[in-house]
């Protein structure tokens, strides 16, 4: 296969097994451009993206960023923070503006779940998500497929355990439909009050001790508690939650294999993570942070290819 | 469709050899000179070279390297073939060097013209030169000529050259193809 099956990234829901692989082998390829000493291509020279930021991002956005001009689109930027949204302009009014000065692309970030899909269906450019909600955010997820298939080989049959604020966390969700896609098994491991009522239909085990959850695993990705998002208190304390959730040096230490962690930032150092496992040889916190560059290139890349002249 | 062979086994050896005299001629010890096999079916012949220089002639320390030029060809969403890409392997940094660029088949040019915006994310190379098995003539797009060439064909647009090696085809041939139907 050499296409993608879809021609927007709204989710991973929509996704199929061969598409991911298709991301991972052009991820491949632009992660050797990005180690050039010149490290840009001019493939999509007559694109033009608009990175359209309704919620606060720094990394997601960098890395969209970084990708684009990396492939040598034209970029313009939005954040809702400076526009007429506030001004009470709606969401389709205010892309078909953008889409009018000739964009090809967006990238949109959004708090409302389902805002990619309505907007895909309302207008002509290609969609990314890059996270909506509590709903998806498919390019993480698939950084983070990459990142471990890059450190172990594989993500079939691999064990991978996700640990924290689940109900919150549209990482959550992209990652349980990416790892299953690819044939992993997957834990949630969380307190109960920030497990979803129904997330074993996912086909998802449920732990709620850390140790036991992290004895099993291979890999463990780490959530930060959404606090923005809550609003009732979830658990007793910070320090409770960091207590009977948080992973330190001394429990990594303690166990019978030595694991992967794994962390989509931003990281509450002390909370969910400690700073000595955060710095660990066993995290590769930063390699998804490199990955990620790569494998939103691949994505925007092949999306491009199926744009029409 | 039909197909005619060009060249067989034995005439790509001879010509094989003759192009690596005629490198070692042009850049002696190869101290200062690096080979780029242009991805995906340059490199088989760039490691026949490779290798007939460094057993037979015992060119020593020849660097050979991998470059794809997929994200840099002008074709990108205009061609209805997806362009899928290959591996670029360039272990050296080509500043100051002289770069020879090996292909198989010089047809319009596109790719190499491709190549040379490519290697220039590798460094400024001295020069580049440029090595292919066939060249087809009268078919350039774009005012681009080999230093070293095998062969020498006429192809009219509907014909088709194919050069099979025996790494991947199970035999070293080069044919003509016709593409049109027999009627």
């Amino acid at each position: 296969m050499s296409e993608l099956s879809v021609n927007h990234l709204l989710g991973i829901k929509y996704l199929k097994e061969e598409d991911i692989q298709l991301i991972f082998e052009t991820a491949d390829q632009f992660k050797e451009v990005i180690n050039r000493p010149i490290k840009k291509v001019p493939s999509l020279r007559d694109i033009t993206i608009a990175n359209l930021f309704f919620e606060n991002s720094t990394r997601t956005k960098l890395s969209f960023e970084l990708a684009e001009k990396r492939l040598s689109a034209d970029v313009i930027n939005f954040s809702a923070s400076q526009s007429s949204v506030k001004k009470g302009e709606t969401l389709i009014d205010t892309v078909n503006n953008i889409l009018s000065m000739k964009v090809d692309m967006v990238v949109m970030r959004h708090p409302n779940p389902g805002a990619g899909v309505f907007l895909s269906k309302n207008v002509s450019a290609s969609i990314v998500n890059a996270g909506d909600g509590a709903h998806e955010h498919p390019t993480q997820a698939l950084l983070d497929s990459y990142s471990i298939r890059e450190k172990l080989g594989d993500v079939a049959g691999k064990n991978v355990v996700i640990v924290g604020d689940i109900l919150h966390s549209r990482v959550a969700l992209s990652n349980i439909f990416a790892l299953k896609l690819q044939g992993a098994n997957v834990k949630v491991c969380g307190p109960k009050t920030l497990l979803p009522t129904y997330i074993e239909s996912l086909g998802v085990g449920v732990e709620t001790n850390l140790r036991k959850a992290l004895e099993w695993c291979d890999v463990a990705n780490m959530l930060r508690v959404q606090n923005e998002r809550m609003d009732i208190s979830y658990f007793p304390s910070t320090r409770e939650y960091a207590q009977q959730y948080g992973v330190t040096k001394a429990l990594l230490d303690s166990l019978s294999k030595e694991i992967v962690i794994m962390h989509p930032g931003p990281i509450n150092r002390g909370v969910e993570i400690t700073s000595d496992v955060a710095d660990s040889k066993q995290s590769i916190i930063l390699n998804q942070v490199e990955n990620g560059v790569a494998v939103r290139m691949a994505v925007i890349y092949l999306l491009a290819a199926k744009i029409k002249k | 469709m039909s197909q005619k062979t060009l060249l067989n086994s034995k005439e790509i050896g001879i010509i094989l050899h003759r192009l690596a005299c005629q490198l070692i001629e042009n850049h002696l010890d190869f101290s200062n000179t690096v080979l780029v096999g242009i991805q995906p079916r340059g490199i088989y012949l760039a490691e026949r070279l490779a290798s007939i220089l460094r057993d037979e002639y015992e060119v020593k320390d020849i660097e050979l390297g991998y470059l794809d030029i997929t994200f840099f060809r002008d074709d990108f969403r205009r061609s209805e073939k997806i362009l899928e890409a290959n591996k670029t392997n360039i272990n050296f940094v080509v500043e100051n060097k002289k770069v020879v660029f090996i292909d198989d088949v010089l047809y319009t040019g596109r790719s190499i013209r491709a190549a040379l915006t490519a290697i220039q994310s590798f460094g400024r190379p001295e020069e580049i030169e440029l090595l292919v098995l066939i060249d087809r003539r009268f078919s350039r797009h774009l005012p681009i000529q080999p230093n070293y060439r095998g062969r020498q064909v006429d192809a009219i647009n509907e014909e088709r050259v194919k050069v099979n090696w025996s790494e991947n085809e199970g035999e070293d041939m080069v044919y003509l193809i016709n593409q049109e139907k027999d009627n």
